[in-house]
């Protein structure tokens, strides 16, 4: 009970602020409400039992990503408020067709999870080795997921590298 | 209901009352300590040895006017000071003081991550303060903080990682009593991450020799410039919570926590005597002397000294440091 208040709570709270962070005039409260919705998302994940989620979730994108946001409209320094587009029309196009094709997907999901009961693995199905949230999450990675895991890493490294070679053509 | 809420909130307000008054008193020592160092007598009208000055310092900022520039976000320029402070205070929520349940409000299996990721939170009250002042050398200020900040930030927390990987957990009570159990402090397994962690947490709080963020000569306050009364105070504050919030983390990573020298030793048992508290804030007030020691001491480092040190030397240190625990782990 108390759980679903909180989740549906916390639901209109993210959609309110990610609402807010479109709509606000100031890019910098924008990225202040995106920072909040980020927090809410980690409140979830608290509710869900996934506290070490939730950490990573305000470590990385609360506490390192956003901020670098927040740096980068603060040297572009956008004296008040942004001019509206020359051509409204045709930006409201794609983003009705990007729109839609979000909503199509969530009804995929809707109705292909509607037909299984066991919407996510059981914890129990799997027999850890290891006790603890973080213990079984780092157990999955280096076991059942160690080849996506370790593709996701090549391409974090690669991203760097190219960060780095763009950042100083001169090298 | 009384175990679950009434004694957790009690907890957590003796915590945050304690934290704020002790931050006046370092305040205190801070004075008096570099007033020493510089051969000067320090605080000595209020009180035997001006002891009552850390009692009437925050009267009088709560007392004094407290402006907001005409020209600044009204909004961001009261939220920055708020949101520095409060992830200060709220990590001491997992430190634990001592060994008794009494001690520490509660104990996360990821306590170590939260620290890190709720500390991460409190940059943006700088940035903020920078930018809604709309002031020109806060900015500035600012700018140099948040850059700072994250460096640091990285460093601290890549070298952080040798630690759970000796300790094997990342809870802060599992930490010291893995400690414990090894029979010695992680200090004499993990030296060379306890020198990282303790200029990681220099440059993180903002503490000289690297107060870039607020050096007088150059931005004439730094990013609270345009602050004052109780605002400025609440950033004030923050810094020393901060202060406070290091030392802690370096007492129970690398220096047991509650735990007495050689935990396992029994010819030193008659130690015992001393409650586990005292051992904790001890230490902690130790760390505190060093830091502002280290103010007397050091000159500022210059801002491109800072950045190559934070890059090019600590994260590479500290990367190696997480290579070599790991062999060393894996071997033993």
């Amino acid at each position: 009970m108390a759980e679903t208040i909180g989740f549906y709570t916390l639901s209109v709270l993210i959609l309110g602020l990610a609402v807010l962070v479109v709509t606000a005039k100031n890019t910098v409260h924008s990225i202040l409400f995106l920072v909040m919705n980020f927090l809410c998302v980690a409140v979830v994940y608290v509710v869900l039992q996934a506290e070490f989620l939730a950490v990573i979730q305000v470590l990385v994108y609360a506490g390192g990503i956003v901020v670098l946001y927040l740096i980068v409209v603060m040297l572009v320094n956008l004296k008040g408020e942004a001019e509206a587009h020359q051509d409204p029309r045709r930006l409201s196009v794609i983003g009705l067709a990007l729109a839609g094709a979000v909503l199509l997907e969530l009804a995929g999901i809707l109705v292909y999870s509607s037909g299984s009961d066991a919407t996510v693995p059981s914890s129990e199905a799997v027999a850890f080795p290891v006790q603890g949230n973080v213990e079984e999450l780092g157990w999955l990675l280096y076991t059942d997921y160690l080849i996506p895991f370790e593709v996701a890493s090549v391409l974090l490294l690669v991203a760097m590298i190219g960060a780095i070679l763009l950042a100083r053509r001169e090298v | 209901m009384i175990d679950t809420i009434v004694i957790p909130l009690l907890k957590i307000a003796v915590l945050v009352n304690g934290v704020l008054v002790a931050v006046t008193f370092t305040v205190l020592m801070e004075r008096k300590v570099i007033a020493w160092a510089q051969s000067r007598l320090g605080p000595m009208r209020v009180g035997p040895y001006g002891i009552l000055q850390a009692i009437v310092d925050p009267i009088k900022l709560i007392l004094k006017e407290d402006i907001t520039p005409a020209k600044a976000d009204k909004w961001m320029f009261t939220l920055a000071p708020i949101l520095s402070l409060v992830p200060a205070l709220v990590v001491f929520a997992v430190v634990p003081f001592g060994g008794d349940e009494l001690f520490y409000v509660t104990d996360i299996n990821v306590g170590l991550l939260f620290i890190i990721a709720v500390t991460s939170i409190g940059v943006y009250g700088i940035i903020l303060a920078g930018w809604a002042s709309n002031s020109k050398y806060p900015l500035l200020a600012s700018l140099r903080a948040s850059a700072q900040l994250i460096s640091y930030e990285i460093a601290v927390t890549m070298t952080l990682v040798s630690v759970i990987l000796t300790a094997g957990t990342l809870s802060m009570i599992g930490i010291v009593e893995a400690q414990q159990e090894a029979g010695f402090w992680f200090f004499f397994v993990q030296p060379v991450a306890f020198v990282l962690v303790l200029i990681g947490g220099l440059a993180e709080t903002n503490r000289a020799p690297f107060d870039m963020p607020e050096a007088e000569q150059e931005l004439t306050g730094g990013f609270h410039t345009e602050y004052s009364g109780m605002r400025f105070s609440m950033f004030f504050l923050a810094e020393y919570a901060n202060m406070l919030v290091i030392s802690a983390v370096v007492v129970v990573l690398f220096w047991g926590g509650w735990l007495r020298p050689f935990p396992n030793v029994a010819a030193l048992s008659f130690l015992d005597f001393i409650p586990s508290w005292v051992w904790f804030f001890g230490k902690m007030f130790g760390f505190l002397y060093l830091f502002i020691w280290i103010r007397a001491t050091l000159p500022r480092y210059r801002y491109d000294q800072l950045m190559r040190l934070g890059w090019k030397v600590l994260i590479p240190i500290a990367i190696g440091n997480i290579v070599v625990t790991a062999v060393v782990k894996v071997l033993l």
